[in-house]
């Protein structure tokens, strides 16, 4: 099937240039919208070994660092003390008289650009509003000069040495009081704006505002037989790869910049640093070695100015390294938030009404403040029928570390509030929750308003669900934790049992903007180079998509020689983010594949003396009709090189997705919680999840473990602590603690294959959707076990012991107060959100506990 | 000043400056598997065997090598002739960014030299120290548990075959 031409552009996009009349056979390539389903599957839904898991253990796969260079400078930046500062005076002759010191940078030295390091497609949905060195901070860490030395010490030793006289400005950390009329403006340069036109307004600290509404919620609440309103709180964390953000920088024996780079975006990071230090993009090239993780810190254009910097100043090679401490304080973050929910459920477990209000805290900068916000609201709203929705969101600017994309992307924080108010519903009406969800959650041929509604800084695509395994995901992991045995069930004595769950749905792409390409070219013993801008930072993204190849092409996964990132070798692609890689550049791969194919049927049919349409491909081996004749691939490609109208069999193929199908995910989780010192113990987890079909099984099982178990530690231990300055106190593994062996719950997961028919070979995305369910499902499950409905994550012992503490209390309370004052607020008031509105449950669950009003 | 160790089966004599540790040692010396992750001993991804016993190199002073015998990454095995750890961490897929897999097969490794027959808890003590961001650890922890019970089934035809 054959997408027309017509293609909605949205008003509110940038201006493209005016688009000439398409000629009757264009040579701008289509995307199909759907792509053929074989008969059966030989190389992709089968778990083939990773492609370069062998160079990796055995340490022959190189990283940044691992290239040796001659007279290469280490780079250390000076990081500021303070939240929010003016540099009044900063002198450097100290520091340059270091030994070793080559060269110092502060923001004199360089000119002034603003722009995004977000490291999204252009034009971003982010705000311009940071430098390379600027002459004011705006949160513990941030630049305040770039030192280059011969050695690490002495760049270190000369970052002490530099003379800052700062004026401390009042700061604000309270993302609740950021937009107050008293609140110190974080962004008062006259420069700062946002490249497309979306709402701005630095002023007021204010990054920006969405909204969007579906129905009419006011109608909906008072349809309601209840109406509950709980306020969320989702929590900073970092991503923690193993490897810190590295970068190395050089000039080749032509003089261009070569940044290698431990990047998720190598060509956002070409187009952004030549944006930035004022170069042509043909003047840099950016190349993606082996990745130690990025999780979406590495989206970010961090590093690459700098060292960009240091090279064409100094004409010489230099690196420079994260700490673990610069890592956590002045890399990216997840965007902590403030989420209020107000939702009205009717008896019968219609959900009548959501309204979700969001205010996200993006920190110093407004690194995907926008689109983060709109996830929110985009992956999570559609997930359960609900005629009457609506979303407000604002994204203020506070003097914390600064925002960005992590895994899950918004969706995270989204669901915590929006799975745990699901619990409440349930509670609130005596349904099992699972039940309640079942009743409510999308399925197969329905669709969301919410899809059009909430894009990426413009419209979004409005879709069908094509694929839905999230009913088997339930059932199947039900099973697993046995909830029909355990729920409910506390048992007595100081250590009580619960079990939570929650549903979950991702995306997979952002539809008509992003975009991949592959270029494929044969070789004379069969073999195929397979040259990629997709950006595999260890997720598996060339062996997954080696194997789209070696399946349309007809050969085996070990015929593909796969090279990935690199802007001189490879085409572009958006690079690895959005949960795009397989389902987008998996598309790119079929249609680049099958041009190949295509080449190699036609020699072959010409070496045979045989129609083209006779042709059948093999395992390498091309038959003719009735397979009397045959010639191998090597034989093919040795004819086209050397003997008869000689050409490179080779193609390029694009694909940009016209939809974003989500991938469909339940969590469930198993606590014991200790009554009397609040710890939380996970005995067990399941995640099944539904991500069409999985191209590499073990792959995706990968990603589905990792992803619970980043979420898992997020929800009980993971937690940004800062002092009254606004500086982080335990930037390092021993105080920031991300889980290991010896914590590990019995962690399960597994699979529910379906068929979506948009991705290639019916794949969806896998990789981002399970970090988000330990929040919720933990959530809950703290909340049948003790009765304590945790809004502060992470779950500590001490939060969970201080809520169980105050739950007794008001429950004495509260039995001498009139029922219905049990903490709504009228459905159409909360301009504001209810900003403490924590109101404990009763103890006794099952009969409405919920902080809810009974309405009729 | 010197430092006289073995690596990997073989003699160096290294140039170190007094304070240098031994993570930037190894590296300079080509040890590449050697990799850096926090600086503080508490992710393992620059997990080194001094004398048969798994060290945070990055912690370590490079003088304290002084004599002894190092073993790293590179000194288990190579794409050609794998070590049975790394083969096991291959088929299990334990391998995504890969980072953090030299510092926990030689921690793997340290394993099995004393501990022949692991259960999963001991393989989770073994490996506490190695921090993986991607994985989840269930697979890596199925692969020492594979290599383990490889490694006792060539011990046993080698024995039978005697």
């Amino acid at each position: 099937m054959a997408k027309t031409l017509k293609k909605e552009t949205s008003k509110k996009a940038a201006p493209a240039a005016k688009v000439a009349a398409a000629p009757s056979i264009s040579p701008i390539p289509e995307s199909p919208l759907v792509f053929e389903r074989p008969d059966k599957f030989n190389q992709v839904n089968h778990s083939l070994t990773k492609v370069d898991s062998m160079g990796l253990v055995c340490a022959q796969q190189k990283y940044v660092a691992d290239l040796d260079m001659q007279g290469l400078l280490h780079i250390k930046v000076l990081g500021s003390p303070h939240a929010h500062a003016v540099i009044k005076s900063i002198d450097v002759k100290e520091a340059e008289k270091i030994p070793g010191v080559v060269a110092v940078f502060t923001y004199k030295d360089v000119p002034r650009v603003v722009r995004t390091t977000a490291g999204q497609g252009f034009p971003e949905p982010s705000p311009y509003d940071t430098c390379l060195l600027d002459s004011k901070v705006r949160f513990v860490g941030d630049r305040v000069a770039v030192v280059a030395a011969e050695t690490p010490e002495a760049a270190a030793e000369a970052c002490t040495k530099i003379k800052v006289q700062y004026q401390v400005l009042k700061a604000v950390f309270d993302p609740e009081r950021a937009r107050d009329k008293d609140a110190p403006v974080i962004h008062d340069e006259k420069d700062c704006r946002v490249p497309i036109p979306i709402f701005y307004d630095p002023k007021h600290n204010h990054c920006s505002h969405v909204e969007t509404a579906v129905g009419d919620v006011k109608k909906g609440f008072k349809q309601a037989d209840y109406v509950l309103e709980k306020t969320y709180y989702p929590h900073y964390a970092q991503h923690c790869p193993i490897e810190p953000h590295i970068c190395m920088a050089y000039l080749d024996e032509n003089d261009r910049l070569v940044l290698r780079t431990s990047t998720q975006v190598p060509f956002h990071a070409r187009r952004i640093t030549a944006q930035t230090l004022g170069i042509p993009v043909k003047k840099i090239r950016v190349i993606k070695p082996r990745i130690g993780g990025g999780f979406g810190t590495k989206q970010e254009v961090l590093l690459e100015d700098v060292c960009g910097l240091v090279t064409l100043k100094t004409r010489r090679p230099c690196i420079w390294a994260l700490t673990r401490a610069e890592e956590f304080m002045a890399a990216r973050t997840r965007h902590p938030m403030v989420i209020t929910i107000q939702s009205g459920v009717k008896k019968n477990g219609a959900i009548t009404a959501i309204s979700m209000r969001i205010i996200s805290n993006t920190g110093a900068y407004g690194s995907h403040a926008l689109t983060v916000l709109s996830n929110c609201g985009s992956k999570v709203l559609p997930l359960y029928r609900a005629e009457n929705i609506e979303f407000i969101g604002d994204t203020v600017y506070t003097n914390l570390p600064v925002g960005g994309a992590y895994r899950g992307y918004g969706a995270t924080q989204a669901a915590f509030a929006m799975e745990c108010q699901m619990d409440e519903m349930a509670e609130a009406i005596g349904m099992d929750p699972i039940k309640f969800r079942q009743l409510n959650h999308i399925k197969e041929g329905e669709s969301s308003p919410i899809f059009k509604a909430l894009g990426e800084g413009r419209e979004g695509v409005d879709m069908a669900i094509g694929s839905c395994g999230l009913s088997k995901c339930i059932t199947e992991g039900m099973k697993r934790i046995d909830w029909a045995k355990k729920y409910g069930k506390p048992g007595t004595g100081s250590k009580r049992r619960g079990l939570g769950m929650c549903c979950l749905m991702q995306g997979s792409s952002i539809p008509e903007i992003d975009m991949g390409a592959v270029f494929i070219k044969m070789n004379e013993d069969g073999s195929f180079n397979m040259l990629l801008g997709a950006t595999d930072l260890g997720t598996g993204s060339d062996t997954v998509l080696a194997q789209i190849a070696a399946e349309t092409i007809g050969c085996k996964l070990e015929e593909m020689i796969v090279y990935s990132s690199d802007t001189d070798m490879t085409p572009f692609d958006v690079g690895a983010y959005a949960s795009s890689t397989t389902y987008l550049t998996g598309g790119a791969v079929i249609n680049c594949a099958k041009k190949v194919r295509e080449q190699i049927e036609a020699v072959a049919a010409s070496m045979m003396g045989e129609d083209m349409k006779n042709v059948t491909i093999e395992n390498g081996v091309c038959y003719g009709k009735g397979r009397k004749n045959k010639v191998t691939f090597g034989q093919v490609c040795n004819y086209a090189m050397y003997e008869h109208k000689q050409f490179q069999i080779g193609a390029i193929g694009s694909h940009i997705s016209h939809a974003s199908p989500p991938p469909f995910s339940a969590h469930f989780a198993e606590v014991e919680v200790d009554t009397e010192t609040g710890e939380v113990k996970l005995l067990k987890y399941v995640a099944g999840v539904d991500c069409g079909t999985a191209i590499n099984p073990q792959l995706a099982d990968g990603q589905t473990q990792g992803a619970c178990m980043n979420g898992i530690s997020f929800a009980l231990t993971e937690e940004y602590i800062f002092d009254e300055n606004g500086r982080m106190l335990n930037p390092n593994f021993g105080n920031y603690k991300i889980w290991s062996t010896k914590d590990m719950p019995e962690l399960e997961t597994f699979l529910v294959p379906t068929y979506e028919k948009t991705g290639p070979y019916g794949a969806k995305s896998v990789s981002e959707i399970s970090i988000n369910g330990a929040l919720p499902a933990i959530g809950n499950a703290i909340k049948n076990a003790v009765g304590v409905r945790i809004t502060r994550p992470p779950f500590t012992a001490e939060k969970v012991l201080t809520a169980m503490k105050e739950l007794v209390k008001p429950a004495k309370a509260a039995a001498k107060e009139p029922k219905a004052k049990a903490g709504v607020s009228k459905a159409a008031k909360p301009a504001k959100p209810a900003v403490k509105a924590e109101k404990p449950a009763k103890a006794t669950a099952k009969k409405a506990t919920v902080a809810g009003k009974k309405k009729k | 000043m010197k430092l006289n160790t073995r690596i990997n089966g073989k003699e160096y004599c290294l140039e170190i400056k007094p304070n240098a540790m031994l993570i930037d040692v190894l590296r300079q010396a080509g040890f590449k598997g050697v990799k850096f992750g926090c600086g503080e001993g508490s992710c393992g991804a620059c997990a080194v065997m001094i004398n048969g016993r798994p060290r945070n190199s990055c912690i370590t002073l490079a003088g304290a090598a002084e004599g002894v015998e190092i073993l790293t990454v590179e000194g288990l095995g190579n794409p050609e002739k794998p070590h049975v750890l790394q083969q096991a961490f291959v088929d299990s897929g334990s391998t995504q960014c890969g980072y953090c897999n030299p510092g926990s097969l030689i921690a793997a490794k340290a394993l099995l030299d004393s501990n022949p027959n692991p259960t999963a808890e001991d393989v989770k003590d073994a490996l506490d120290g190695n921090l993986c961001r991607c994985t989840g650890y269930v697979k890596r922890i199925d692969a020492v548990l594979q290599a383990a019970e490889a490694s006792k089934k060539t011990r046993k035809s080698t024995r039978g075959k005697k």
